[in-house]
């Protein structure tokens, strides 16, 4: 099976965040990134497929310095190879633009059996680039997978989702596709010293967007469908009120308020 | 909220790429697995056993040995990166790694026959066999060459008897590297502890190092073949080659020890208002976290250089002396100033500094005690040996 795993490098969720001067975006510079939490499970579900099936993962992100980081995190995990996606035309780009660039990618690389991502990315959070990128492939897709297994030498697969309510249900889907990979579906592997030794001597490829044939206007900024107009801190609203009285006036007045104003009994 | 590290003097710009990965790697380890359970295991003195295999896949067992024994070729750095991380945890889970690696696979490596590595190595790797080290004796610490622990030939091989004690990992080992007197001079041998003859019992109500197992090894009349002597470890020399390859990770663990408590000094002291002010703002408490960051951050230079001669193979073991004899007590001062500057909740469980500061009162005397460090570094000034 050959297996795409993509990874988004987000901050290190124990950093401090602060909003950039023109309150589009945090100040990255001093930033320590990681791989978004999701996409190590996604990733960590890709070698147990390959452990199983053989074949090869390869991790893929787009970004600079910090998605290299992430993925010779990929490989240390035991990824066979990376693609970085790398060109100061993909900055500013939305999950539309991203999940562009990186179907581009997966086609050059000769596209693959199946794509994985996370569910959702630590930083945004919208979930949506995974089944975008199915999109643009042309491929099927499933969503809030919570298990995944392989048959057929990786020709068709079958899915668990997790659907609301705590239910499940199970779909099958044929290669080639793409399975957007829900948290706590297994537990990640921590990279082992052999792997981070390791992980220099494999084969690591740098793609432009001229390298992908992608046009600027459809990369980056230019290619996004919305524009970050405000980033902000939520506004922190607390209305407290003290109940004066003997304990029968205020329970008498609680009952009141909860009643008439607060509409709960 | 994860352990951030202590840096003060930017020394992360001095490590590789692939340093800092393993050093990140176990430090989220540590935080994820070892921090969440180590009080209870040190309550209730116990060895978490549930870490070795996870432990083993990250290979952290023997590191610095080569690849085609199923280990990571690491550098010496990087290595002591993981005994940093450990000891940040705890003592008892670095001993268990360094004597893992450097007390049992390390002289199997460095005195052992090509069958010897390749049968026992990847195995201890694995995790799948455990082992310790015995040199010490009841009546023999410091002074290990008056050891009287025998070795007789006999037509089936060796046959040894004798007693050690403070044996780390001795009840949980599955092989064991004795060294005993054979014919007037001290040889290691590699003894499979299900040998009849072989006993060793647990060492109970220790006050430190709780989460890590001691005990004693009583050897009576235990046969060991010819095979499983390790042939180029005759001397002295042997045993001690292995001890500066523990001393040197302990050199690095003990900035760990010390940075878990600094940290948690700092954290408290600006949480924790007496006299309607945080207590990092009297003069006297912020002495002593300066006092913390200056040591420590010498103690991180002094590790990292020596990580340095190591690998590029200009080490003299003074040297390593000079670095576990400092960073121990660093690691000792510290605790006992974050356990001052934290009051009464500084002697409970519910931190990790009194634990720590009882564990390194351990390694303050094994590897050698301060003591025999400050005479090994005598011995280098003057020429003139002050042991005997
Ligand atoms: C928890 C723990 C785990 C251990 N694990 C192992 C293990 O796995 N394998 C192993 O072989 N050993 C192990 N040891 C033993 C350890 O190495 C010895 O305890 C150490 O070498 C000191 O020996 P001792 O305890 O007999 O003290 P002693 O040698 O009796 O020392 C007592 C005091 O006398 C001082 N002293 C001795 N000689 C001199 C001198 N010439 N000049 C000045 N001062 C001197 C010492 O510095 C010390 O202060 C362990 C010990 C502990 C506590």
């Amino acid at each position: 099976m050959k297996i795409i795993s993509c990874m988004k490098p987000v901050p290190d969720p124990a950093s401090r965040l602060i909003i950039n001067e023109t309150k589009t975006w945090i100040k990255d510079q001093d930033l320590t990134f990681v791989a978004s939490e999701a996409d190590n499970y996604a990733l960590e579900e890709g070698l147990r497929l390959k452990e199983k099936h053989g074949g090869e993962v390869i991790v893929l992100s787009m970004g600079g310095e910090e998605a290299a980081r992430v993925l010779r995190s990929g490989l240390a995990m035991g990824a066979d190879r990376a693609i970085h996606l790398l060109d100061p035309k993909f900055k500013g780009a939305d999950e539309f633009a991203a999940a562009a660039t990186l179907a581009k990618a997966i086609e050059k690389d000769g596209g693959a059996d199946l794509v994985l991502a996370g569910v959702q990315s630590d930083d945004l959070g919208t979930g949506m680039t995974g089944t975008m990128m199915a999109e643009f492939l042309g491929w099927v897709h499933a969503t809030v997978v919570v298990g995944v297994e392989a048959a057929a030498g990786g020709k068709s697969l079958k899915a668990r989702r997790e659907l609301e309510g705590g239910i499940n249900e199970t779909v099958e889907l044929p290669a080639p596709a793409v399975l957007t990979i829900q948290f706590g579906i297994n537990q990640p592997r921590y990279a082992s010293l052999k792997g981070i030794m390791a992980a220099k001597k494999k084969n690591f490829k740098v793609w432009t967007a001229a390298d992908l044939g992608l046009a600027d206007d459809a990369v980056g900024k230019a290619g996004a469908m919305y524009e970050v107009k405000e980033i902000l801190i939520p506004e922190k609203k607390s209305k407290v009120e003290i109940l004066g009285g003997t304990a029968e006036e205020a329970t008498a007045a609680l009952v009141e308020k909860l009643r008439k104003e607060a509409k709960v009994i | 909220m994860p352990f951030q590290g202590v840096d003060f003097y930017r020394i992360d710009d001095l490590l590789s790429d692939e340093e800092r990965m393993v050093r990140d790697t176990v430090r989220r380890f540590v935080d994820e697995r070892v921090v969440p359970i180590i009080d209870k295991h040190f309550e209730a003195a116990t060895f978490p056993s549930e870490l070795i295999p996870e432990m083993a896949q990250m290979g952290l067992f023997g590191g610095t040995l080569p690849e085609e024994y199923g280990c990571a070729n690491m550098n010496n750095v990087a290595y002591g990166l993981v005994m940093q991380e450990l000891e940040r945890g705890d003592s008892g889970l670095r001993s268990f790694v360094s004597v893992q690696g450097a007390l049992v696979m390390y002289p199997i490596f460095a005195f052992g026959t090509e069958e010897q590595k390749q049968k026992w190595l990847p195995l201890l790797a694995k995790g799948q066999k455990i082992g310790c080290f015995a040199l010490t004796e009841p009546d023999h610490g410091s002074d290990p060459g008056g050891m009287e622990t025998r070795a007789r030939r006999s037509d089936k091989g060796w046959v040894l008897n004798g007693t050690k004690r403070w044996i780390t990992n001795g009840t949980i080992s599955d092989v064991a590297i004795v060294w005993a007197k054979a014919e007037g001079e001290i040889c290691g041998f590699i003894v499979e502890t299900k040998t009849p003859g072989f006993q060793a019992p647990e060492i109970k109500n220790k006050l430190s190092l709780r989460a890590s197992v001691t005990s004693d090894l009583i050897l009576d009349d235990v046969l060991v073949p010819e095979a499983n002597l390790l042939p180029n470890s005759a001397g002295l020399k042997a045993p001690l080659m292995c001890l500066n390859q523990a001393r040197y990770g302990i050199a690095w663990g003990g900035i760990g020890a010390a940075m878990a408590c600094y940290e948690w000094a700092v954290e408290y002291t600006k949480g924790r208002i007496q006299f309607d002010k945080p207590i990092a703002q009297f003069q006297l408490v912020q002495e002593k976290l300066a006092h913390m960051l200056t040591e420590i951050t010498k103690g991180q230079l002094l590790a990292w250089r020596l990580g340095h001669l190591k690998d590029e193979g200009k080490l003299h073991f003074s040297q390593t002396s000079m670095a576990k004899r400092n960073n121990v007590r660093v690691g000792l001062e510290t605790a006992r100033l974050a356990r001052d500057l934290m009051g009464a909740n500084g002697i409970t469980l519910e931190y990790p500094i009194f634990r720590h500061m009882c564990n390194l009162e351990s390694v303050y005397t094994y590897e050698g005690t301060d003591h025999i460090h400050t005479l090994i570094l005598g011995e280098h000034i003057t020429g003139l040996p002050a042991y005997k």
